[in-house]
């Protein structure tokens, strides 16, 4: 709750910033400190510090895991921030804007990770939602980005129109939003229900690029500025995921019979068309577009299992992927040949980011003493343990090491080919700052532990 | 009148939406369509709400009053989804002159 009042605070805030502030430096400063107090909040809060005390019985609870995954999404916020918002300058004249954007979509954020009302999961995808057709489309004259936050608009709100059905159902049936003690009325029909639940989990999986209903992914990744789809990729795709996994966690475990096999055939068809179109991309940034896809084919698994493993297994998986997947991009932003090309002989010029970019391609393909692996290792050890899909565990594995090819494609081109590789300018605290995630995705491969001490203690 | 017909009428409105959504051409006929298919769903949760409260009245006075509030909700977030949504139109209209979506495909190698 601390968290949530402050970032609504801090949008407003951040709005107004741009008209008093001159200096660009000045409201950077202001937004990295802004976060890094709300950082402080949530864990004030997890620690049983509350600041306001108002009364939200019924529509939202915050248990330790909500919690945890805000601190975690904040933090990995605030690395994005460190790390490219500078970059956010380049894309157009309101800086401080994209500020306040991202700080009300972390607001829905928080309200997608806590909710036990469906009335509150509804708004909170709504408010990820809608700042991010802006973020999308900020680029103006740019004809791609238009047609990007043109196509993602009309199918974000497609999916939310059924979402919204999938809700009237389940209020249909049950005469109640809340997802916490679901009662199933013995003798009654009901395909209402069922029918609510297939919608719900429909839209969920558009809004967290799963196929079938991926093919908005690319095309809105790859048009968008490359410092907001960092974002869009990484946090609020994970927010998509604990929102997923809170719902059918919550309240459709008992009805698994009929929901199980269509999330295995979602995640199995995930897997395969993510990994098998990345390795035909001629384009880094749209290579890890496919990718993201790839590695939500595996963040589905959590879903699928439900269980102990998997709810541990999707935290270390979230920031193994939110990490490497920002670095990466931090590196790309600053790139102006987004071909595999354009990384011929990078190593030469840029020998640091050269190195912490292996890390997060190994971290991302799952080599072991990476974070990605116990990540992946979790998802499987979850669906195992769940037991009866079998073959899905097996797809999965064959399609991670598809998935080796074209991440080392790119380590391939920066560090065995020649090549005239372009000036960037770097500056030393970037440096160092990536340098310290890599340590992190190496740190958390080795001892997981950190994180699970957080849930646990 | 039964809660069934009501239902029907909403799954038929949110049927014609979802069928203009997939096959229409024009951004702001989407657009409609979309509307459509939110405002089936308004209509389908007070028809919900309605009978909510006509089951359980007697045991609590404002049962089914819930469905009624969220109807509020989806109001004000389709009002907020129309600003933004017309604006990216406006924006798309006004570098190629046109609200088809067949000029989409730019991002398609």
């Amino acid at each position: 709750m601390n968290a949530l009042i402050l970032l609504t605070i801090l949008g407003v805030v951040m709005m107004f910033s741009g008209v008093v502030l001159k200096r660009n430096a000045a409201i950077r400063t202001l937004a990295v400190t802004g976060l890094l107090l709300a950082i402080i909040a949530n864990v004030m809060d997890t620690y049983g510090i509350h600041f306001f005390n108002i009364n939200i019985r019924g529509m939202m609870n915050f248990d330790r895991f909500a919690l945890l995954f805000i601190t975690i999404i904040l933090s990995c916020t605030f690395i994005f921030f460190l790390l490219s918002a500078k970059d956010m300058e380049k894309v157009g004249i309101n800086f401080a804007d994209y500020f306040a954007l991202i700080f009300f979509i972390l607001c829905g954020i928080i309200l997608t990770s806590s909710f036990s009302s469906l009335l509150i999961l509804f708004l909170g995808i709504e408010i990820i939602s809608i700042p991010l057709y802006i973020l999308t489309g900020s680029d103006k004259r740019n004809l791609k980005s238009n047609e990007a936050s043109l196509k993602y608009f009309l199918l974000g709100a497609f999916s939310t129109g059924l979402m919204l059905m999938g809700i009237t159902m389940f209020y249909g049936y049950t005469g109640t939003f809340s997802v916490e003690n679901l009662v199933i009325v013995e003798g009654m029909p009901s395909a209402l229900l069922i029918a609510g639940i297939i919608l719900l989990m429909f839209s969920m999986s558009f809004k967290v690029s799963a196929a079938p209903f991926h093919f908005w992914t690319p095309d809105v990744y790859d048009g968008a500025p490359t410092v907001f789809t960092s974002f869009m990729a990484t946090i609020v795709k994970a927010a998509g995921f604990i929102a997923f996994i809170r719902l059918f966690y919550l309240s459709f475990d008992s009805l698994g019979d009929s929901w199980k096999l269509l999330i295995a055939i979602i995640t199995a068809l995930t897997l395969f068309i993510g990994n098998i179109t990345a390795v035909f991309q001629q384009s880094v940034k749209r290579m890890l577009a496919y990718s993201s896809i790839a590695q939500a084919g595996f963040m589905m698994m959590a879903v699928l299992a439900l269980n102990g493993p998997a709810m541990e297994g999707i935290l270390l998986y979230i920031i193994a992927y939110n990490l490497s997947t920002i670095g990466l991009f931090a590196i790309l932003i600053k790139m102006k040949d987004y071909t595999f090309e354009g990384f011929n002989g990078f190593a030469k010029r840029q020998p640091a980011l050269a190195r912490a970019a292996v890390i997060f391609l190994l971290s991302l393909a799952g080599i072991p003493l990476t974070a990605g692996f116990l990540g992946k290792f979790y998802m499987l050890k979850a669906v195992v343990q769940q037991g009866g899909y079998l073959w899905l565990v097996i797809m999965a594995v064959v399609m991670a090491a598809v998935s080796v090819y074209y991440y080392f494609r790119v380590i391939q081109a920066m560090y065995f080919k020649e090549g005239e590789a372009q000036s960037l300018e770097v500056s030393l605290f970037f440096k160092w700052t990536i340098s310290i995630v890599a340590f992190l995705v190496i740190l958390l491969g080795v001892y997981p532990q950190i994180i699970f001490k957080w849930y646990y203690f | 009148m039964p809660v069934n017909y009501y239902i029907f009428l909403s799954l038929a409105l949110f049927c014609i939406g979802i069928v203009g959504v997939l096959t229409r051409r024009n951004a702001i006929i989407i657009f409609m369509c979309i509307e459509l298919m939110l405002n089936a769903v308004n209509l389908m949760l007070v028809a919900f709400s309605k009978m909510h409260h006509l089951k359980n009245a007697a045991i609590n006075a404002s049962a089914g009053s819930e469905g009624q509030v969220f109807v509020f909700f989806i109001m004000v977030v389709a009002a907020a989804e129309v600003s933004v949504g017309l604006a990216i139109i406006v924006m798309m209209y006004r570098n190629i002159h046109s609200v088809d979506i067949n000029f989409l495909n730019r991002l398609k190698h």
